[in-house]
């Protein structure tokens, strides 16, 4: 095989090439369809629910034996009623719970990792949190099953209402140890490899002039640390939280299996039972299958809809805070 | 005898960064800690909990053994392997290739996005398009695809970056000869970034060992062996006996559950130390090197 004449290579179709524009298409096809599809298959839900489905906070599927009537438009079962917002608080208040604990402990990890140790010892150490980012979550919620909501009724919980039991929503009664405080404990497990090790690979990119500008003016090695470099990294840290929260939203069977399972009432205490939306959609699947009009596995559609966009918006956020995410790491 | 104020000063300083590195390595320890307890707890019930009934009976009921689930497992991973890695590995190299245009950038970048897009999302886009949509029912090709959706961004980054990390002047160096574009991607570059692709693909198999939430209402659940029905056929997998039998309230249900736990975290663990050794390897390579 030569060289090719000019006009012949200028003039060619590329096959390969193109065979792989083909095949790259796929991821965003991928969006798409996921979009398209969810949007089609609930739009029944859509148009049943209307904003009801956001600020309701009763999740009934009506009466399955009597005939179904038409309502808004779309056959649903006599009293069918979803609203959806006790799982959306129950979303917003894990998560917030999670990075509340996650982000202060992430950020003295990725120091810890990054700056806090020899290089001998840089390795293994950050080994422990690669492994912390991969354990299943199923695993996780096994662990919590069987360790951690016990800790929480016996330990945890009563240690935390003794400290800050004079905040309302940390007083009142404990419970089984399932509910807010353990699916909070066990997502901000999950969230503290990806912040950590975002940041402290930000940390290890920081210009050595930055540092050695701040040892100059006789700051300690903590003192760059605190000042100098994490400052210049906090984009970084921002777009990493961020990220943590897209997890946390989205997260679903640790959640499921240490959460408790609130249906149609909001959590009184940080140790009340609660369901997130992707635990709901997990949890409900099978009795919603039950309703022969299909608004209720629609309705499930739309949650999954609504986390589809909201994860979609968190990650655009964070990887437009982060940079492109493609320096140190791959994962 | 120096300014008392002045030595104050620095000696409260000394203190707080002292403060601050004991806080930072606290918090190491805090997570540390819960790692090495849920190693421990899997572990620990896990090994008491295995037997050789365990690999050679399926589940019946809350009992018997894991057969089911392991074939089953090993089943949907490979299924998912079998629609990703060509999608993710030709990605990457259009990625690395040929994607510093306007196009490239937006697939990177959905890329990413797509890789935070919650399992569940996928689990829930696929029991409506392919489970009811296509009639497949709960299958082995539904769970498959689903797996695959979720693992392809990470084949496609880690094919892309270890193609990048192939020096140019060796690609320079094949169109010299003559080489075709193929040719070059081929030959001379795809032997030197075949690590990092390997790395790529051992990450996905580790992810879709250890996923539930996408497969529970794509895979379903089966007692029996797989009987090599892509459709219409329900399949067992590990993760599922975890989550499904330890809300069992019997002991051997959750006996059974702390032995899927145990073989999961093997098979990650296993990966992820095989993993770390890769990526250290790997990573540093230089012109000339090989």
């Amino acid at each position: 095989m030569g060289p090719r004449p000019f006009f012949e290579s200028l003039m060619k179709i590329r096959p390969f090439r193109i065979a792989l524009v083909v095949v790259t298409s796929l991821i965003p096809l991928a969006l798409l369809a996921i979009l398209i599809f969810l949007a089609r298959y609930s739009w029944p839900a859509l148009t049943f629910n209307g904003w009801h489905f956001l600020a309701g906070h009763t999740w009934s599927l009506g009466n399955l034996y009597a005939d179904p009537i038409k309502q808004r438009g779309v056959l649903a079962p006599i009293g069918a009623d979803y609203g959806i917002l006790v799982f959306i608080v129950g979303t917003l208040l894990t998560s917030a719970f999670a990075l509340a604990i996650a982000i202060p402990i992430s950020l003295g990890v990725a120091v810890f990792l990054a700056e806090g140790l020899r290089s001998r010892l840089r390795t293994p150490l950050s080994f422990v949190v690669e492994l912390l980012a991969a354990v299943p979550s199923v695993v996780y919620g096994l662990w919590g099953y069987a360790v951690l909501t016990p800790l929480v009724a016996h330990t945890i919980g009563p240690g935390l209402r003794a400290t800050l039991g004079f905040l309302p929503f940390f007083s009142g009664p404990i419970g089984s140890g399932y509910g807010l405080l353990a699916a909070s404990i066990v997502l901000a497990l999950m969230v503290v490899p990806i912040i950590a090790a975002t940041v402290r690979d930000a940390l290890a990119q920081v210009p050595s002039e930055t540092k050695e500008a701040a040892y100059a003016l006789g700051a300690t090695h903590f003192e760059v640390v605190r000042r100098a470099m994490l400052p210049t990294v906090r984009g970084n840290i921002i777009g990493a939280c961020i990220l943590g929260l897209g997890r946390a939203l989205g997260e679903t069977m640790a959640v499921l299996m240490v959460s408790g399972g609130a249906l149609n009432y909001f959590p009184g205490n940080i140790y009340s039972p609660v369901t997130t939306m992707a635990s709901f959609i997990v949890s409900q699947l099978d009795s919603a299958m039950q309703d022969p009009t299909g608004m209720a596995v629609r309705s499930l559609a739309e949650i999954a809809l609504i986390l589809f966009i909201i994860s979609v918006i968190t990650n655009i956020i964070a990887r437009l805070l982060t940079g492109t995410s493609r320096n140190a790491s791959p994962v | 005898m120096p300014h008392p104020f002045k030595l104050s000063r620095i000696a409260r300083r000394k203190w707080l960064s002292g403060l601050g590195w004991t806080l930072a390595a606290a918090s190491f320890v805090l997570v540390a800690a819960p790692l090495l307890d849920i190693l421990y707890t899997v572990i620990h019930k896990g090994m008491s909990a295995l037997s050789l009934t365990l690999f050679t009976k399926v589940t019946n009921g809350i009992s018997g053994g894991l057969l089911n689930a392991i074939t089953g497992t090993l089943v949907l991973v490979f299924g998912a392997l079998v629609f990703a890695a060509p999608v993710g590995i030709l990605a990457g190299i259009y990625l690395s290739e040929f994607g510093r245009g306007r196009f490239g950038r937006v697939v990177r970048f959905l890329d990413d996005v797509l890789a935070g897009v919650p399992s569940i999302v996928l689990g829930y886009f696929s029991y409506v398009t392919l489970v009811i949509g296509m009639g497949w029912q709960f299958s082995v090709l539904a769970g498959s695809l689903t797996l695959a959706i979720m693992v392809v961004p990470y084949v496609a980054r880690f094919t892309e970056i270890s193609f990048l990390q192939v020096p140019n002047s060796l690609r320079e160096a094949g169109y010299a000869l003559g080489f075709r574009e193929l040719t070059v991607i081929t030959r001379v570059a795809l032997p030197l970034a075949l690590p990092g692709i390997m790395t790529g693909v051992l990450f996905a198999i580790a992810i879709s060992l250890g996923e539930t939430a996408p497969l529970i209402y794509t895979a379903g659940w089966s007692n029996f062996l797989w009987n090599g029905k892509l459709i219409h056929e329900p399949i067992g997998y590990l993760t599922y006996v975890i989550w499904s039998f330890i809300n069992q309230p019997y002991r051997s249900a959750h006996a059974l559950a702390f032995a899927a736990a145990f073989l999961v975290i093997l098979m990650v663990l296993l990966i992820n130390v095989g993993l770390s050794v890769m990526l250290r390897r790997a990573r540093p390579m230089r012109p000339g090197q090989r």
